[in-house]
């Protein structure tokens, strides 16, 4: 059995020391600006800072994702394409993209630059994989998180490029790139900014029982008794009410990660190339138990033995864990 | 002036909602025979498990609405994951008699270069995307309702130079999150595959409140929109100035009839901008008008 | 956005414990932050417009609190009695080991949170900022400081650890 790559988060330059020594085989990361998806305060790299880390990284064998996954709005192309010329220049081994602007771009400014589709881009069937390819010359797709793992079997036979899939962390419930829940509320951008539920705007109000409301601009997002778990204040995992249901419900999932660990060998089975670690925003100690946990079963399923995965519980949102969409169609 | 008047169209987009089939082909028949329409969208955008309710009708809701001198345009499916789905897309992709509306990038594999449209719900923020789907076939670019109206200014400009036309959603509930999961089902305790069609007790969407009672958002199968309804009869003007030669409107249960006539002719400028207002607010919106997202503000935000 | 006393959760320190003066703590507390910004001069650059903001550091297991005021041109963390908490930007709250090891990255901040061990007030951005500025500081502030006050401080630091790294019971504090 081929042994998939091991994709794994960087929001900071310590933070990707902690992938490669972890045992990443590639990290993804991006610049201090609205050019990446993660764009969130204090996140991310300075050039200087990426132009040490590709040195580093590379000097252990391990590649550098730049991403490049937001959408430029009209008239601010240049920053995205002073990014991907920075990026070129640093040497990174792959940009994540999109915008098809972004993607034409650097298909035509820089044909021998690979290009993987970022999640982003909501490639969720071989139609759409197959224009990108054909088009830009896309070399690998990330795909949304909605797909069973015998649909990607399905779709890996399809399409003409590799195949990259979330294994664990954050879950979100909207197809990314098509949500623009938090511009509704904030008037910050996911697509356009980087952004999502932007901590500027995050307020957590605590009463003297214990009680915790989240608020994200005017609107409470969710209330957790003192003796709740809580989760990110993102509004795909708050508590509303409606008429047709009892009392304030997740309207669209509960506080809950994403971890596919049980499901690595299928995964692998199904022609998956490579498996992603989800969590730029998180701290070097969650980089390093997730990553060398996946690491050691990564290669434990690659020579044939039996995965032995540690608990990772403890870090997941609401201390909850799921396989999502890729168990079975009853997610939907 | 007059010039100018002849070349804004009022649209209708595609009804998203899950209504009855019969309550469809009357909406369509009043449009047909009533309103200040010039282009109409049909298709089912959102859930491809609703489309069989009503494929048997298109043929004649086609020709009933050209014969009221409509144009009619199909819209295509937004999320495209099944084999049923991708059926449906290739499908309606051969249609030679319409134009399409494309919503998922499949249909521009399928269509692989042939004269098209892009929906809204396709990601298309600047003009180097525009540019590129414009040398592949596309002759209009419905813009990203979160889209500001500086971007949108810019992109009129290259539009002029590419030939290609511009259109903007003006009045509705503003679409804001599309997902695998469907929330209409989810909110009755059931799953997708079992979902019995509720969504169709909410013909304008189902209310999501927060935990405090504010009115948040609304719920349409897998789709997410605003609570508030988007209204950008005070704008018109500017949105005209800058190029934008179509205005949509989104299919809700309120008098479309009545909404028609006072946006074409605020667009005619036979009726103040104030007036317009008034009258559409007479008409039991049953949510705050909100036209945020085009000020660069949030999308709830009303600016006066 | 200031938060003030009133809106506090109320105090819960340990009642055997002395009350403590603190001036003689403040110099050393002054040493420490200015050594740590001194060696960490980039850290800053990630606290953004964040650099004035006031963080009440918020042990809830400890006599007294702290409060870091991150400005590279006048680094302060200072001392004070819980009965009379100073104005702050956001509070940070928590037991000591878990501040401690958060400040190591030794556990993960958002983890924390998630289990409710970990309170956090006010500007949710400011509290944000300083997390990634000491995420991307390499090695072990707590060691670092250990390091500082010699071979007794170096003592109490690995005895901590030994008691961090124990199986986790519940602390009814």
């Amino acid at each position: 059995m081929t042994s998939p790559e091991l994709v794994c988060p960087a929001g900071t330059p310590a933070a990707l020391r902690t992938a490669v020594d972890a045992g990443a085989d590639a990290v993804y990361c991006g610049f201090q600006n609205a050019t990446n998806a993660r764009n969130f305060p204090g996140l991310n790299f300075t050039v200087p800072e990426l132009e040490r880390s590709v040195a580093y990284a590379h000097a252990k064998g391990t590649k550098v994702l730049l991403a490049m996954n937001t959408y430029p709005p009209a008239g601010k192309q240049a920053l995205w394409k002073d990014a991907i010329d920075t990026g070129i220049r640093l040497g990174v081994d792959a940009f994540i993209v999109a915008d098809i602007g972004v993607a034409h771009y650097i298909a035509t400014t820089y044909p021998d630059a690979r290009l993987h589709l970022s999640v982003q881009a909501a490639a969720s069937n071989p139609e759409s994989i197959r224009y990108y390819c054909q088009e830009f010359g896309v070399k690998r797709v990330v795909l949304p998180r909605i797909l069973t793992v015998p649909e990607i079997r399905n779709l890996a036979a399809e399409v003409p490029c590799e195949i990259e899939t979330f294994i664990f962390g954050n879950h979100g419930l909207m197809v990314e790139g098509r949500c623009s829940l938090t511009n509704y509320i904030t008037g910050l951008s996911t697509n356009l900014d980087g952004v999502c539920s932007p901590a500027a705007q995050v307020e957590y109000k605590r009463d003297n029982a214990g009680n915790l409301t989240t608020q994200l601009g005017e609107f409470t997002i969710d209330c957790f008794g003192c003796d709740e778990t809580a989760g990110y204040p993102t509004i795909c995992k708050g508590r509303y009410t409606t008429p047709a249901h009892d009392g304030g419900y997740y309207a669209f999932e509960e506080p809950i990660s994403l971890n596919l660990s049980s499901l690595l060998p299928d995964l692998i089975g199904a022609g998956v190339h490579a498996l992603k670690i989800e969590g730029r925003q998180r701290s070097r100690a969650y980089v390093k138990k997730v990553v060398s946990s996946f690491r050691k079963a990564v290669d434990d399923i690659s020579s044939g033995r039996t995965a032995q995965l540690a608990d990772l519980l403890a870090l997941t949102e609401g201390q909850k864990e799921t396989q999502g969409a890729f168990k079975s169609k009853t997610w939907r | 002036m007059a010039v100018k008047i002849d070349m804004t169209k009022l649209t209708l987009g595609p009804i998203l909602f899950h209504w009855p089939a019969q309550q469809k082909i009357d909406f369509y028949a009043r449009i047909a025979d009533e309103a200040a329409i010039d282009t109409v969208y049909l298709g089912e955008v959102i859930c491809s498990k609703r489309s069989p309710f009503f494929d048997k009708h298109y043929a004649d809701v086609t020709e009933r609405l050209e014969r009221g001198g409509k144009t009619v345009v199909f819209s295509t499916l937004a999320e495209v994951m099944l084999k049923r789905e991708r059926n449906m897309m290739a499908g309606f992709c051969e249609e030679e008699d319409h134009l399409i509306e494309v919503n998922d990038t499949a249909g521009l594999f399928h269509l692989n270069g042939r004269p098209h449209m892009i929906g809204p719900l396709m990601n298309v923020y600047n003009e180097d995307t525009m540019r590129y789907l414009a040398s592949k076939g596309a002759t209009r670019f419905c813009l990203p309702p979160e889209l500001p109206g500086p971007s949108v200014a810019v992109l009129c400009e290259h539009a002029k130079e590419l030939g290609v036309s511009i259109e903007v959603q003006v009045f509705g509930r503003t679409s804001l999150a599309l997902s695998a999961r469907c929330y209409h089902a989810r909110a009755h305790g059931r799953i997708k595959d079992n979902c019995q069609f509720v969504c169709e007790e909410d013909p304008d969407g189902m209310p999501l409140d927060t935990l405090t009672g504010q009115r948040f958002l609304a719920i349409n199968g897998i789709q997410t929109l605003s609570h508030t309804y988007l209204n950008l009869l005070p704008e018109l003007d500017a949105l005209k100035s800058m190029g934008v030669d179509h205005f949509r409107l989104v299919p809700h249960t309120q008098d479309m009839v009545a909404v028609a006539q006072i946006y074409r002719d605020t667009l005619d400028v036979k009726t103040s901008a104030d007036e317009a207002e008034s009258k559409l607010a007479s008409l039991d919106i049953p949510a705050p008008f909100a036209n945020g997202f085009w000020h660069g503000l949030a999308g709830h935000q009303r600016v006066q | 956005m200031t938060q003030h006393s009133a809106t506090l959760a109320p105090p819960k320190f340990r009642p055997h414990l002395p009350v403590l003066p603190l001036f003689p703590l403040q110099p050393i507390l002054k040493r420490i932050v200015r050594r740590i910004g001194a060696e960490n001069p980039d850290m800053f650059n990630r606290l953004g417009p964040h650099t004035k903001a006031r963080y009440l550091i918020d042990a809830t297991n400890l006599p007294f609190t702290l409060l870091l005021q991150p400005d590279p041109e006048n680094l302060s963390l200072t001392a004070h009695f819980r009965t009379s908490p100073p104005d702050h930007d956001a509070r940070i709250a928590g037991k000591f080991l878990d501040l401690m090891r958060l400040l190591d990255s030794d556990i993960d901040g958002d983890a924390l949170f998630f289990a409710r061990d970990l309170i956090i007030t006010g500007n949710t951005e400011a509290v944000v900022c300083l997390r990634n500025a000491l995420d991307d500081v390499d090695g072990s502030i707590a060691q670092m400081v250990a390091d500082m006050f010699g071979p007794l401080a170096r003592a109490a630091l690995a005895r901590l650890r030994r008691v961090a790294n124990k199986p986790v019971t519940k602390d009814t504090q």
